[in-house]
């Protein structure tokens, strides 16, 4: 968050100025910021963050995951102090001393009060466990820690806090004083040092399968973090990367880079080649649980396809995309199990047209009634729908043919449902044969939807979405071209619900939540709507990252929520924005050539232009 | 913009043969379902199954729940009169009360007062609200600042998504906060008597039930005095009607959105106590289905409208509470409580098909609002 409120300043190049300010009023940003970080040291440790990432290290036996995130937000708070506080630099440091003093004197608050009040009561995170890092407890190596905060009224160390974040907040500040170079290898460098300790599992259980790099994934790895050597070499490898970079890449502000840079061919074919080799091969080089996470991206990638049709070209917010997920995937369970439930026995390959024509009746049925409704309206009443089947999968009425609860079980997998037996170390076994049509439905859709948006039904969808009333003016038909675009996000989801079946071998009533229209929602919005490889990166950040990183599972809706605002309120086009969708929701920036600007409302005085998408 | 008239559908335009197959399809769909509205009741009622007291329970209990859904829709409706945006957060906001509610309850029992004499009782439930309405406003005012404030200029969607990701945001962290579990409230135990009132104690109504509706529409009638007479509810009204007019009038815009969620959120939290004391438990998931529910009551009533809201969430509760026997029993389903839900989101979407401006609201929904 540091990189978005701080504004750097480069006090550096200028002759320092080592005065101290003592007008009051100019320290208030100052304490505010030490407030808002107090605040967020509180919500982290109480929300209970930091004791599920004190379970894992960053680096083995010197610092786990839980006291990298105290310590990062106490260096932030340092770094926003220090920006946030008057001119000069003995100015600054007392500004990131300050903040890093608030921070930490709301964590020894805590520990006063928490034991004394018995906060535990309503928040069980406020534990001893907790007192005991917060405490350093740890650190000192205190003996029956619990004697210390049960007889005492608070813990003997509970200045602890305050102090370390008051030290680590004037080293936060002092970053603000290097030069930018140096300021930026030292916050890859940490922030390297922390993915890698995310994600030491992952990268380390491939590494120990070959005989040639086991030796060193032990030596680099622990089984929750990073070793020591492996801290070093990551720090090094980094430093070495950004020096390269410096001396090849010697622009001031990347920023300034125009948009549209053409890559010559000669560059591009060959990234490209390489790019689908690694995508073609990539469960091939994973055992254990990786290949059915890379499965699952693969399909949610698909979802979120289906979804940016509805969402993406024609405006729709859509919240009732899990409905006909669950058709889909209800469809072919019926279609294609072996169970008892199962009417078919069909192979998955025939039931899967099936399983999206079932989906975009659904579509037909319940889009035609509500598409004359605007917008959020929309939202509410797709909204309705998802709880509506959602309701009727797990309820006793459809219980005798779909098993309510209990689901359909015993869905084969799409090649054993052809009568082809697949042993279990072949390369098409399990979730990859599940990943490669989830590959292939991907391509086909990204094609459709490529051609869709440049037709006259493309084109049509956006108008729509930009304007309603303006559409129909010009001889649009509303509720048809809204119902189209509806019953194509229909069907998809319905081909997702469909391989979702396959991939689990079985639906449930418990899959089919509000939480998956939630999910592809993100995705869309995320990767950026109308823009399909956006789909794919936000598809691995939503599904990949969560699945991958254990011990985030129980906050990933936390964080989605977060990821939600933040990326509405900074990059509303989403992280991997399409050409067009850049430039509606950015209005000072100058047009691409051969598109237009498009029209923006006029507003009000005093308010800034904003552009209508969506059903305004 | 708004102000000039536009036929919708010119009558000399001739309808395609697309528009005239969806015409069907809306008809025949209002037919099925009516025919399912007065099928069900009437093989219910032929059936004898249930006594008069039976469905005298029902109305009462779909009072009670209304009540609540009143006092939540309340919120929906003002913010939506104001900003033109669903409050997607407003459930949450709800859930907060409840569980400020059921903190403060905790506390009160530890103390001994909460069951002390009937008039501790009474005042604990009091300070439980004053509680809920507090939390739940700063944490409202906090999602504003935050999540809203910076979008306000921002297209719709955008504005519905953030508000979605505040939803969930503020659902994990009480979950984060507070754990996973389902939470007892305290039981009062004066509440679960009947009353000696006259008509009430006739009706088999408890004091829980009485209280519940007569909070609810003390508060109603506060609300309805504040927006009504009071320079600041002229102030929301004004906004309301026109944003930039109001501006220029020397209206504080920002100021009176504050308080619009302000307001809305306090009248939520309050109800997030009545819900507690009248259900029992709270989970961090609770809030969701009610606030959906509570939003489909406003829309009943016409979005923006704030008498409508009130009689939206009174007839969305005993649609939902004698609907569940009353209909779908009468077809024959099994466990028909189990389809309760389905009545409430049934009834938000024919509601939007057929009449978008509600009972007593303008047309919105289709309108460029």
């Amino acid at each position: 968050m540091t990189a978005q409120t701080a504004t750097a300043q480069t006090s550096a190049d200028e002759r320092p100025d080592w005065s101290l300010n003592t007008d009051r009023h100019a320290w208030k940003p100052v304490v505010i910021a030490g407030l808002l970080f107090a605040f967020a040291a509180l919500y982290i440790t109480l929300v209970g963050l930091v004791n599920t990432f004190h379970e894992r290290d960053t680096i083995e036996d010197v610092i786990t995951l839980g006291q990298t995130m105290l310590l990062v937000t106490f260096g932030s708070a340092g770094y926003v102090g220090a920006t946030r506080a008057p001119k000069g630099p003995l100015n600054a440091i007392i500004g990131a001393a300050v903040t890093g003093l608030i921070t930490g004197a709301a964590l020894s608050a805590l520990l006063i009060v928490g034991p004394a009040l018995d906060l535990r009561d309503f928040f069980p995170n406020a534990s001893p466990d907790l007192y005991n890092l917060l405490s350093g407890a740890e650190f000192f190596e205190l003996e029956n820690t619990r004697e210390m905060w049960r007889g005492e009224a608070f813990p003997v160390t509970f200045w602890f806090p305050s102090v370390v974040a008051m030290s680590v907040g004037v080293v936060g500040g002092l970053l603000t004083l290097m030069p930018r170079r140096a300021r930026n290898l030292i916050v890859l460098v940490i922030g390297a040092i922390i993915v890698m300790g995310m994600f030491a599992s992952v990268v380390r259980s491939p590494m120990l399968q070959h005989d040639a790099t086991s030796g060193v994934a032990r030596d680099i790895f622990s089984s929750s973090g990073l070793r020591m050597p492996g801290a070093i070499l990551v720090a090094v490898s980094v430093i070495i990367i950004y020096a390269i970079w410096v001396v090849f890449h010697p622009r001031e502000r990347w920023r300034a880079v125009p948009a549209e840079t053409k890559h010559s061919p000669l560059l591009t074919i060959p990234a490209g080649a390489l790019v689908l080799i690694v995508v073609l091969l990539l469960p091939l080089g994973f055992t254990g649980f990786i290949p059915a996470v890379i499965a699952l991206i693969a399909l949610y990638a698909l979802m979120g396809l289906g979804l940016n049709i509805t969402l993406g070209l024609a405006g729709l917010l859509d919240l009732g995309f899990v409905a006909f997920f669950a058709v889909g995937a209800y469809t072919l369970a019926l279609l294609t199990s072996t169970g008892e439930l199962g009417i078919a026995q069909w192979s998955f390959f025939v039931a899967v047209p099936f399983a999206m024509l079932a989906a975009m009746g659904f579509g037909i049925l319940l889009g035609l009634p509500i598409l004359g409704i605007r917008g959020d309206y929309l939202a509410i009443a797709t909204l309705g729908f998802g709880e509506i089947i959602a309701i009727l999968a797990r309820s006793d009425l459809l219980k005798d043919y779909i098993g309510g609860p209990n689901g359909i079980l015993n869905v084969p997998k799409p090649l054993a449902s052809m009568g082809i037996e697949i042993p279990p170390d072949h390369w098409l076994a399990g979730p990859n044969q599940i990943y490669y049509i989830s590959l292939i439905c991907i391509l086909v859709i990204s094609f459709i939807a490529i051609r869709l948006r440049d037709s006259r039904l493309g084109r049509a969808w956006v108008a729509i979405r930009e304007d309603e009333d303006v559409a129909e003016a010009l001889g649009i038909n509303l509720v048809q071209t809204k119902s189209l675009a509806y019953m194509l996000g229909a069907a998809f989801a319905g081909l997702g619900g469909a391989i979702f079946a396959a991939l689990y071998g079985s639906i449930i009533s418990s899959s089919v939540n509000l939480n998956v229209s939630i999910l592809i929602v993100t995705i869309v919005t995320l990767g950026g709507m109308g823009s399909i490889p956006g789909m794919i990166l936000g598809a691995i950040v939503i599904i990949g990252l969560p699945e991958l990183f254990r011990e985030f599972a129980e906050y990933r809706f936390l964080f989605y929520g977060v990821a939600l605002i933040l990326v509405m309120r900074w990059r509303p086009e989403g992280l991997l924005p399409s050409r067009v969708g850049r430039q509606e929701l950015h209005d000072d920036e100058p047009a691409l050539e051969g598109e237009e600007k498009p029209p923006s409302s006029p507003g009000g005085p005093g308010e800034a232009p904003a552009t209508s998408t969506g059903g305004a | 913009m708004q102000t000039t008239l536009r036929p919708r559908r010119s009558p000399s335009r001739t309808e395609t043969a697309f528009e005239a197959a969806v015409n069907v399809f809306l008809w025949a769909f209002r037919i099925i379902l009516v025919l399912i509205v007065v099928v069900g009741s009437y093989l219910t009622i032929t059936s004898g199954k249930f006594t008069v007291d039976t469905w005298v329970t029902l109305i009462i209990n779909g009072a009670v729940q209304g009540g609540i859904y009143a006092l939540v829709a309340l919120g929906y409706t003002m913010v939506y009169g104001i900003m033109k945006m669903i409050n997607f957060a407003h459930g949450e906001i709800f859930m907060i009360g409840i569980f400020a509610g059921y903190f403060t309850a905790e506390i009160l029992e530890d103390f001994g007062i909460l069951n002390a004499s009937a008039l501790a009782s009474l005042f604990s439930i009091t300070l439980m609200m004053i509680v809920a309405a507090t939390i739940s406003t700063l944490v409202a005012l906090a999602v504003e600042r935050v999540a809203y404030r910076p979008l306000r200029h921002s297209p719709r969607l955008v504005l519905l998504i953030s508000a979605i990701g505040a939803s969930y945001f503020l659902q994990y962290t009480v979950r984060g906060l507070v754990g996973p579990g389902i939470f007892k409230y305290p039981t009062i135990d004066v509440m679960e008597e009947e009353t000696g009132l006259p008509i009430l104690s006739a009706l088999g109504m408890t004091w829980i039930q009485v209280i519940v509706i007569g909070s609810a529409l003390l508060m109603m009638a506060v609300l309805y005095a504040f927006v009504m007479r009071s320079k600041q509810g002229t102030a929301i009204r004004a906004v309301s009607e026109d944003k930039e007019a109001a501006a220029l009038m020397g209206v504080d815009v920002t100021r009176a959105v504050v308080i619009t969620f302000g307001v809305g959120a306090a009248m939520a939290g309050a109800a997030g106590v009545l819900y507690g004391l009248y259900w029992g438990q709270v989970q961090f998931y609770t809030g969701f289905i009610p606030g959906i529910k509570a939003f489909t009551a406003a829309v009943l009533g016409g979005i923006g409208n704030i008498p409508g809201a009130m009689v939206g969430g009174f007839v969305l509760g005993e649609a939902e509470s004698i609907g569940s026997l009353l209909i779908i029993d009468g077809l024959g389903v099994p466990s028909p409580g189990q389809l309760k839900d389905v009545i409430a989101f049934t009834i938000l979407v024919m509601v939007l098909m057929f009449r978008p401006q509600g009972i007593m609201g303008e047309r919105l929904s289709r309108s460029r609002a």
